[in-house]
């Protein structure tokens, strides 16, 4: 086991994601946020608190989507349903998709499709936490990133979340 | 998340875990349909066929919308244009379907067990969509759903099933799935049409008074009086029943409290229910109906998908 980000370097590294969004789409006038349920929810709320805290005026948009009708294995075996919710429109305004690892792509492929039901975004970001490089399948590439890895297929990435796990932090099994 | 059987026959075989399961599930699928584009491509390789050797245009709607919003591909089959009318038995005609290549099946039948009878010969899922008198289980799911929907959950619920007990599929899957999820149940309705040991066999009250069933619940469930099932009179006429049976809207105003309608349809307006009780703002007809789709949706999602040989670990 290796610690990737200490709970000090995670918060280091929210607070710079958000400023990186904040550069690119000032005031998120007509930018909305999505974090990818299960576990991208607990980085998007996070990022979405930064946010909150360095705006100084207007709402942020901030829904949360569950790809599991929409993944290439749902036919192999049954998986835990979460809620979506994206109480607003996404009609021709920029989304940045926010998930913790981006490791295959194929959660990622999956999210654009979900996200594609719901209307016709003038653009999609990806803001990830981790990405592991050299484990993609599918070609698909961040926007915004937390730390890069090379790790091999066979290791995990966990990250910890204190308000689910108990603390905050990043390893690689 | 799994269910404990690979068919849906009826109620009686689910566990309270497989209703609550189909029940949570069929909340995400609600929310799937309030989406712009009201689909998702989860069984995209998945085909059912719809046998309906009955009339009916609900369930049929409902189920082909339900298999439509799911991607899957659908056929389907009435008794009238078909060779069943040629003598063709269930099975031969069940069998060809699935030498096409078809996953599952989706069946009404007039004769109770016809179902049951299908699950033992063919490898398909079969999905009962209402057999003779015995079981309408979807109807059973999707009245809990707009339950619990509306008044938050099902268990301590007091819910008054009013009409032909006798030759509805639609109480006695009510009646499993209620009792199974800890409501109490009334039954009501004319003596000729409440079968006589129903009290001992389902633990159910019976009520001869429609007023004091009324009175006594938070739901009231008015079935259809079926007169196609019905080979002797009953009672009187419908318009004697209507008299005595009929929920109007001067009977409910006496009750000085306000009950959930519901009625599986279709409606004999003046008989069963007045109009003005169907179409006031205690009547959740039409969230029912709208909340079949859902319901059937999670069905056919939780019976299609096969059992998880390994579910891979979500890293990505």
């Amino acid at each position: 086991m290796k610690t990737i980000l200490n709970e000090q370097q995670l918060a280091i590294t929210i607070q710079r994601l958000s400023q990186q969004i904040l550069e690119n789409h000032l005031g998120l006038e007509n930018t909305v946020l999505i974090g990818i349920q299960p576990r991208g929810i607990y980085f998007s709320d996070r990022i979405v608190r930064q946010l909150g805290s360095e705006l100084t005026a207007g709402k942020i948009s901030y829904g949360k989507l569950d790809i599991t009708f929409y993944r290439d294995d749902v036919r192999r075996g049954l998986h835990e349903l979460n809620r979506t919710d994206i109480p607003f429109s996404i009609e021709n305004r920029n989304v940045i998709l926010i998930d913790d690892v981006l490791w295959t792509g194929r959660t990622i492929r999956a999210a654009l499709d979900a996200l594609l039901d719901f209307g016709r975004p003038a653009k999609v970001e990806l803001c990830v936490l981790i990405d592991r490089r050299l484990s993609r399948q599918l070609p698909i590439q961040a926007d915004y990133t937390g730390k890069c890895i090379d790790s091999m297929i066979t290791q995990k990435v966990k990250v910890f979340w204190n308000e689910k796990d108990g603390k905050d932090e990043v390893e690689l099994l | 998340m799994q269910l404990s059987t690979k068919h849906l026959l009826g109620i009686r075989d689910l566990q309270p875990d497989d209703i609550q399961t189909i029940l949570d599930t069929a909340a995400h699928f609600k929310e799937v349909l309030q989406r712009p584009i009201k689909k998702v491509p989860t069984l995209r390789d998945v085909t059912i066929a719809n046998l309906f050797y009955e009339n009916s245009t609900r369930t049929r709607i409902s189920f082909e919308l339900a298999e439509k919003r799911l991607s899957a591909d659908m056929v389907n089959f009435t008794v009238s244009g078909s060779s069943a009318a040629k003598g063709e038995t269930l099975l031969d005609t069940v069998n060809n379907i699935l030498s096409m290549k078809v996953d599952m099946v989706v069946m009404r039948h007039s004769a109770s067990g016809a179902p049951h009878f299908l699950a033992k010969h063919i490898p398909a899922a079969i999905v009962n969509a209402g057999d003779g008198i015995n079981e309408h289980p979807t109807q059973a799911l999707l009245d809990a759903f707009s339950i619990r929907e509306k008044l938050g959950s099902l268990s301590g619920k007091k819910v008054a099933i009013i009409g032909d007990i006798m030759h509805s599929r639609v109480a006695l899957s009510n009646i499993y799935l209620l009792k199974k999820m800890g409501a109490e149940v009334t039954v009501a309705g004319p003596p000729t049409l409440i079968p006589v040991h129903i009290r001992e066999a389902f633990d159910v009250r019976v009520e001869y008074d429609i007023k004091a069933a009324l009175q006594w619940c938070d739901v009231a469930n008015i079935l259809r009086i079926q007169l196609e099932r019905q080979n002797q009179p009953l009672f009187s006429s419908l318009r004697e029943y209507s008299l005595a049976y009929g929920v109007s809207k001067r009977l409910l105003d006496s009750l000085g409290k306000e009950i959930v309608i519901m009625h599986p349809g279709p409606i004999n307006r003046g008989v069963e229910l007045d109009s003005d009780v169907a179409d006031s703002g205690q009547s959740i007809i039409l969230q029912q109906v709208e909340n079949g789709v859902a319901v059937r949706m999670a069905v056919l999602y939780l019976l299609a998908t096969p059992s998880p040989v390994t579910i891979p670990a979500r890293g990505d």
